[in-house]
């Protein structure tokens, strides 16, 4: 069944969107990233411009998160204090990012940094995700099946030292707001520059760099990415005006129901599957990035309607 | 030289007949729609184009030919080139072509280059190329026909810029018709639909209508407020998101819980 996209003026398939939507709740609520890094590109591919599909993106995010959020709650795995500390570095980071954005912009080439960016990152968190889980995955196996004891506490450096510390309770952590200001700010920069929620690099950064147990990271992630996408969305439709609601419902239709799936999926699998799991995903989506990059484009023009 | 000359000359007579005809033969159109409505489920749209030619002499043995346009709302339009640059593909130039219609269909009896001379073409602009505009587009680079050649074939691609050359039928020189497929990524406006008779070469008779294309209903309503009143339609995107979360969390306990 057809239907016909408002603001993005197209006409597409309602359960592509419908099937689009889902396989990226899925993933949101797996792995707590907001999965705007995923459904902006596949949006493009279906034939949505891309103003648009940055966008309504972020408003479907907000509703895949609430959705997975709601699901963590009851399962206490959210830290609502870390997430908040988070927030607040998170919300100074994108409003610095978006200035840089600008004057990016106003140099011209923004989306070639975007994109070497994602490639950077992407290809970064990734790789390193990747072989910590398999070595975490091997000591596991060596062990017998048990796995050893997380050696969270192994950091008690510089980190630990640091002023006005604060006790996470649902992280078990007693450390400084610092650096947890300092990750949501870097994020929140990285985030606005590249326009998606964050999660991709926030997980990472709160399980490597937080030590935070990995059952909390996805809630909390989530929690954070909830307000930093709805202030995208918010930002987009009053400036850009390129927030499409019908498209928006398809693709929250199939991201409500895919988040739950995820949360219960998620929470049956061992922590370091999951993060395997999401560093392949994470290293798939750059190699096709670095692909189009590198390899010589079949159409070597591009349109952009309006003046530059 | 000489030849040259009478190339011309004949040239001249000829057309004489072309322009003796041009207030005896006139066109009454018909459209199976003189409207296009976009509602949620808008799949494209099929138009018959039909008419017959009105005339106060008897049929001049001269073959006539009819050429059809549909044209979309025009929109400036850059068009951007990459090239490699330590081994990264980027947009380095880029030309700004003023005005290139969102849409462009052009019907005729036979082929363009057969039935239409260059400067009727210049005149009326008619074939692909002409209908866009891109004269004096300032721009450094090498070779700005390019980019609108690249313009065309990206559009061709997408389906909206359509080259139907056979695409109308004449019937005794006076009975014509043609159907023109609208794409499903139509945009709002008007859509200026033009008929041109053709002989040899010369337009001897044209006629102009436009067909409104119009969101209505629900798309209407979205499109408006988006515009209108921007903050209140961000604030319903996210209430419905937050909403639509909240719900199917709910949905899934209780489906868990029974």
């Amino acid at each position: 069944m057809q239907v016909y996209l408002p603001i993005a003026e197209v006409s597409v398939n309602m359960f592509l969107l419908f099937g689009l939507g889902g396989l990226v709740g899925v993933l949101s609520g797996m792995f707590g990233v907001g999965g705007g890094f995923l459904i902006t590109p596949l949006l493009f591919f279906v034939g949505i411009p891309p103003a648009v599909a940055v966008a309504t993106s972020a408003n479907q995010i907000v509703a895949s998160s609430v959705s997975a959020v709601l699901a963590h709650l009851k399962r206490k795995t959210v830290d609502l204090r870390m997430g908040s500390v988070l927030l607040v570095g998170g919300l100074i980071g994108s409003a610095i990012g978006i200035v840089i954005f600008n004057y990016l912009r106003s140099l011209g080439q923004v989306d070639l940094l975007v994109n070497l960016c994602y490639v950077v990152f992407l290809g970064t968190v990734g790789a390193l995700m990747l072989v910590e889980s398999l070595r975490a995955l091997r000591r596991a196996r060596k062990l017998g099946g048990a796995l050893p004891p997380r050696k969270a506490r192994r950091q008690r450096t510089w980190i630990y030292t640091l002023p006005f510390k604060m006790r996470f309770r649902t992280s078990g952590l007693y450390i400084s707001v610092i650096p947890p200001i300092l990750v949501g700010m870097s994020v929140g920069i990285l985030a606005a520059i590249m326009g998606v929620g964050g999660g991709f690099i926030m997980v990472p950064a709160m399980i490597y760099l937080l030590n935070m147990p990995t059952k909390v990271v996805i809630g909390t992630s989530l929690f954070q990415i909830i307000f930093v996408t709805a202030f995208t969305t918010m930002l987009h439709a009053v400036t850009n005006q390129t927030v499409d609601l019908l498209l928006a419902l398809t693709l929250l239709l199939g991201g409500v129901v895919g988040a739950q799936f995820g949360t219960s999926l998620g929470a049956r699998l061992k922590a370091e599957q999951l993060r395997i799991l999401l560093a392949l995903l994470v290293l798939a989506v750059c190699g096709k990035l670095a692909l189009d990059l590198f390899l010589t484009p079949s159409e070597l023009y591009e349109l952009a309607e309006g003046r530059p | 030289m000489i030849r040259a000359f009478l190339a011309i000359v004949m040239l001249i007579t000829t057309a004489l007949p072309g322009t003796k005809a041009r207030a005896q033969e006139e066109v009454v159109l018909g459209l199976s729609q003189n409207r296009v409505r976009i509602t949620a489920n808008f799949d494209g749209s099929e138009i018959l184009i039909f008419g017959a030619i009105k005339r106060e002499s008897p049929i001049t043995d001269t073959p006539l030919d009819v050429i059809v346009t549909l044209a979309g709302p025009s929109t400036p339009v850059t068009v951007h080139k990459k090239d490699r640059r330590l081994g990264v593909w980027v947009n380095t130039d880029s030309v700004e072509v003023q005005t290139a219609p969102s849409f462009y269909t052009v019907a005729s009896t036979a082929p363009l280059t057969d039935i239409l001379r260059q400067t009727e073409d210049l005149r009326h602009s008619i074939s692909v190329p002409r209908a866009i505009r891109s004269v004096g587009s300032a721009s450094d680079t090498a070779d700005p026909a390019d980019y609108t050649r690249a313009l065309i074939r990206i559009r061709e691609n997408q389906g909206v810029y359509q080259s139907l050359e056979g695409g109308v039928t004449l019937d005794q020189q006076t009975l014509f018709r043609t159907s023109i497929s609208m794409p499903s990524n139509l945009t709002e406006g008007s859509y200026d639909t033009r008929v041109f008779l053709l002989r040899e070469g010369h337009v001897v008779s044209r006629f102009d209508t436009v067909i409104d294309v119009t969101k209505v209903g629900l798309e209407r309503w979205l499109y408006m407020m988006s515009r209108q009143q921007p903050f209140i339609y961000g604030l319903l995107s996210l209430t419905i998101a937050i909403l639509a979360g909240w719900l199917a969390s709910a949905l899934f306990r209780a489906i868990r819980s029974s």
